[in-house]
């Protein structure tokens, strides 16, 4: 293995196109699924997995969607009378919880699940069973909450679920149960996701890929991970248990009768909430990068810096989150620490704007559908990354705060900066997930009609706030003037769903008689672009020795590759954590049900946890039998083999 | 701030579309991919000047956001000082006063003296509610178990909407509450006035009207002065018709208007703890014409 690190490869080792169809049919009857249905449930395939990740949550974009069009119709005029405040409530809590735990996060793990290991170069995820476990538990989630809305058990008090408005006493019933139970499939869902993705970072990159060397969406999806380690305990703690045992088992967390306090709940939920905003749109920003490289034939200007921009960020996003309560009775010197916290993190999101705009001064960008999606999300964005700057001013906070100048504000950011650069990213990588390119036609109208309907929905919102609408009112009087900029923002919500619909239409039309893509159609730089579209089940036949940051870029004449591995197993490569050094060989566990029986198991434990207690016991009792299943079926090939290190020598 | 802001805005995107339009791009010594010493250098002195540029009016910002900060943050030694709790979903007012019978409790509606700082101490009866009145204040929220202040001065005369701008259930959206600034002299002479109880009735109807009050449940929540009615789970009504509004500011406060109220409060504000009434036509009649002279 020793003599690839300096990226070349003795010309006897050159592979025959015989020896490259064999090795291919090898690896295929090793790697591909279970034939049939039975293959559909146990698959550990990070591609198929990803895959339908990537459809459920898009599935629950249009959910919330759709109520976000049926907020918007109630609100088209004053005093509407097409939904009630009790239907009201239930939708606009559901399309937020569907949009933030739903829809974002699962969508920016999804993709983080199929396209890291591609880029790292590595046969599949670190931990396939727990990924395929993460998925189903996520599944269970949205079934849920789905099933809960439609028999009018709806949760009604926010995504946020403010105590003690959600407390046992204000709203009884089950209907926030649903919510804070629903919340527990999303943090394990992305827990696993996280664990997931670091470890494949860390441990399966391709020979020669050192840290400096990672592509950025990878870093992206990197320091996202580490902050869902962080940040989705506080709200496990919060909602799965605080908030569900006030509510399952009178504890008194909340209730200030009793000695509880119900700022808690707001410090607990924000220290997961805030850093949650930029779980969902780092990895939308590391999207940006490989589309503007590829675009305007650049290396991206400042790697270094952007990779800390995104470790900054990351730091910062966990210093933020009282800047959400600053009309409480919080201490103004408090305040006044989160309100320099909060403009801090303006400067790594600048910085990163900056290198991309060099990056396309200094070529010549082209400008395909992907291209425009980057640069409507600066369009947008930066309007939502300056109405960011303002909130965080106490004074001017405590006027906009829980107004529609804030829902302007998030759906600036979240819209504009996490769901554009996506539309970009499905652009740019729907060849290598189906094969087929985008029809670029299409692909513009998608494109102009969702930038020109998100800002004629959201920018009157801003003046709306300042006039004094709150947000979450189901209604406002006639007397208030607000109807005509209501209407503007229904309007604007109607010309983003047909741009949707014609997205959703590009896609069918394309998936059967798109442009066949070929192996790299955008003539890009990273590891991904270097196999087939689709990508095989075992994704590399023999994976590149990497030598520089973008190794389809490389102008070298022979393409060294990795080979040594099993034909006959499921075996992958583990390299060191910096350099990316090879390490040892792993077996990978096979395909598995277990996974999806324990998934199952704890949705008795959650689900039922809302009418007894007991379900928690018997949930966990059954779910560890299937954790036995687990384990036992992968340790009986287990093998693991290190490679002994070069010496230091060759190293130098 | 709003047009730092804009400017801000137009200067990225104009150089967005500069950079995606511009025929800059040229073939450097590594092919398309690598850029000149010359060009990398431009770049360098763009990202540092944009990045220099951006603390610089970040602190600007930042220090004038901690001036005007400490100016909101400086009470005065003497104000005026009111009890607002909040309730869902209504607000109630109490008027301090160190001689208890002086205290003036009234819903939705809150005078105040021109050119006088007021001091309101917040709390909730329930659950977290937010007092805001766009012109005059930025918001507070009453949270159950922190008694949290707010001041404001308000220099013009004039009638100032706010509403709840917390979530606080069903009827959120239905919470409004009315300030009203008047002159200091006009101000005492309403405080007076709230302070004193309506003259027990004497026309028949009206007497019937107050029966049909004390016996048909309407006592069982509310206080009306100088009767038995005392209790304090809704508004206050002793001075029932000096209020512009009824149901926390959502219908005109007419005796149509608080008729269709009282028969069916679920069809205007569905969820509100007030209940259907089961008065018979006369009993209503009566009722409205005793409350209508609460003035």
């Amino acid at each position: 293995m020793s003599p690839a690190y300096d990226g070349h490869l003795p010309a006897e080792l050159t592979l025959t196109d015989a020896a490259i169809a064999e090795d291919a049919a090898a690896l295929e009857l090793v790697w591909r699924d279970a034939p049939g249905f039975w293959g559909w449930l146990t698959t550990v395939d990070h591609k198929s997995i990803g895959k339908r990740y990537i459809i459920t949550a898009f599935l629950m974009f249009i959910a919330g969607g759709i109520e976000a069009a049926m907020m918007r119709t109630q609100l088209a005029r004053p005093e509407n009378g097409f939904l009630g405040p009790d239907l009201y409530n239930q939708i606009f809590t559901t399309h937020g919880t569907t949009m933030m735990f739903l829809f974002a996060v699962p969508m920016m793990n999804a993709m983080g699940l199929y396209f890291v290991p591609l880029m790292v170069g590595a046969r599949n995820v670190a931990f396939p069973r727990l990924n395929a476990f993460g998925y189903w538990c996520y599944l269970v989630g949205v079934v849920f909450l789905y099933v809960s809305l439609f028999v009018n058990m709806g949760p009604n008090t926010g995504w946020t679920a403010y105590v003690p408005l959600s407390g046992p006493q204000y709203s009884p019933g089950h209907r926030v149960d649903v919510w804070a139970q629903l919340v527990t499939f999303t943090e394990i869902a992305a827990l696993a996701a996280a664990v997931n993705i670091i470890v494949t970072t860390f441990k399966m990159r391709a020979p020669g890929m050192s840290l400096n060397r990672i592509p950025l969406f990878v870093w992206a999806q990197l320091v996202v991970s580490f902050m869902i380690v962080f940040a989705m305990p506080a709200v496990a703690t919060g909602s799965t248990i605080m908030l569900a045992a006030d509510r399952a088992v009178d504890t008194q967390w909340f209730n200030p009768a009793e000695g509880g306090d119900a700022l808690l709940w707001q410090h607990v939920f924000w220290f997961f909430g805030h850093p949650e905003v930029y779980i969902i749109f780092l990895p939308a920003l590391g999207m940006v990068t490989p589309i503007v490289e590829t675009f305007s034939r650049r290396r991206v200007f400042g790697y270094t810096a952007l990779v800390l921009a995104n470790i900054s960020t990351a730091f910062f996003a966990f210093g933020l989150w009282v800047h959400h309560m600053f009309a409480t009775p919080i201490p103004e010197l408090g305040q006044s620490m989160f309100t320099a916290a909060s403009m801090l993190i303006a400067i790594p999101t600048g910085v990163q704007i900056f290198c991309w705009i060099v990056t396309m001064w200094s070529g010549r960008p082209r400008l395909t559908t992907a291209m425009l999606f980057v640069l409507g999300f600066i369009f947008t964005f930066v309007i939502g990354g300056i109405t960011g700057v303002m909130l965080a001013s106490v004074s001017f906070d405590q006027q906009a705060h829980d107004t529609f100048f804030v829902v302007a504000h998030f759906h600036y950011v979240l819209l504009g900066g996490a769901v554009t650069p996506l539309m970009g990213a499905f652009y740019f990588w729907f060849p290598k997930v189906t094969g087929r390119l985008l029809d670029e036609t299409l692909g513009k109208w998608h494109f102009w009609l969702f930038v020109i309907g998100v800002n004629l929905t959201f920018f009157p919102m801003h003046i709306l706030g300042l006039d004094g609408m709150p947000r979450r009112v189901y209604t406002y009087l006639a007397p208030t003037g607000w109807g005509s900029l209501n209407l503007v923002a229904s309007i604007g919500a109607l010309v983003i769903a047909t741009s949707i619909v014609i997205f959703i239409v590009n896609v069918a039309l394309s998936y059967r008689g798109g442009e066949l893509a070929g192996a790299d159609p955008w003539h890009s730089s990273g590891l991904e672009w270097a196999t087939p579209s689709p990508a095989p089940s075992y994704n590399f036949l023999h994976t590149r020795i990497v030598g520089s940051r973008h190794p389809l870029w490389e102008p070298t004449a022979d393409a060294p590759v990795l080979v040594g591995l099993s034909m006959q197993r499921r075996e992958v490569l583990l390299t060191s954590t910096f350099d990316a050094r090879p390490d040892s060989r792993n077996h990978h566990p096979d395909p598995s049900i277990w996974p999806l029986y324990v998934a199952l198991c704890m949705g008795v434990t959650f689900i039922g946890s809302i009418f007894s207690p007991y379900f928690i016991l018997g949930g966990i009792g059954l779910a560890f039998v299937g954790l036995f299943g687990w384990a036992w079926q992968s340790s009986h090939a287990a093998g693991h083999e290190l490679i002994a290190p070069p010496d230091a020598a060759e190293v130098a | 701030m709003l047009g730092v802001g804009g400017v801000i805005w137009l200067i990225v995107i104009c150089a967005m579309i500069y950079a995606a339009r511009s025929p800059h791009g040229e073939p450097g010594e590594d092919g398309l991919l690598q850029v000149s010493d010359a060009t990398h250098h431009a770049m360098e002195r763009v990202v540092v000047g944009a990045g220099i540029v951006t603390v610089v009016v970040l602190l600007a910002f930042l220090s004038y956001d901690f001036a005007v900060g400490e100016a909101l943050a400086q009470h005065p030694n003497r104000a005026l000082t009111i009890d607002l709790v909040g309730h869902q979903w209504w607000w109630e007012a109490t008027y301090e006063d160190p001689d208890p019978s002086k205290r003036v409790t009234t819903a939705n509606e809150i005078h105040i003296p021109v050119g006088q700082p007021v001091q309101f101490k917040l709390r909730s009866a329930d659950v977290i509610h937010s007092f805001w009145v766009p012109t005059l204040n930025g918001k507070r929220d009453l949270i159950p178990g922190y008694v949290s202040s707010q001041w404001f001065t308000a220099d013009t005369a004039g009638t100032y909407r706010g509403q709840c701008a917390e979530f606080c259930g069903l009827e959120h959206a239905k919470m409004a509450l009315y300030i009203i600034a008047e002159p200091p002299a006009r101000f005492a002479a309403w405080l007076a006035a709230a302070s004193t109880d309506p003259k027990p009735p004497t026309d028949p109807t009206l007497r019937y009207g107050q029966q049909v009050f004390m016996s048909a449940n309407c006592a069982v929540c509310h206080t009306i002065g100088g009767t038995q009615a005392m209790a304090t789970v809704g508004p206050n009504l002793t001075h029932l018709k000096s209020r512009r509004t009824i149901a926390a500011g959502t219908l005109a406060n007419n005796a149509a208007n608080l008729t269709g109220w009282i028969v069916d409060p679920q069809a205007i504000k569905p969820g509100t703890l007030m209940p259907k009434s089961t008065l018979q036509p006369a009993e209503l009649q009566a009722l409205i014409a005793y409350l209508e002279t609460l003035k």
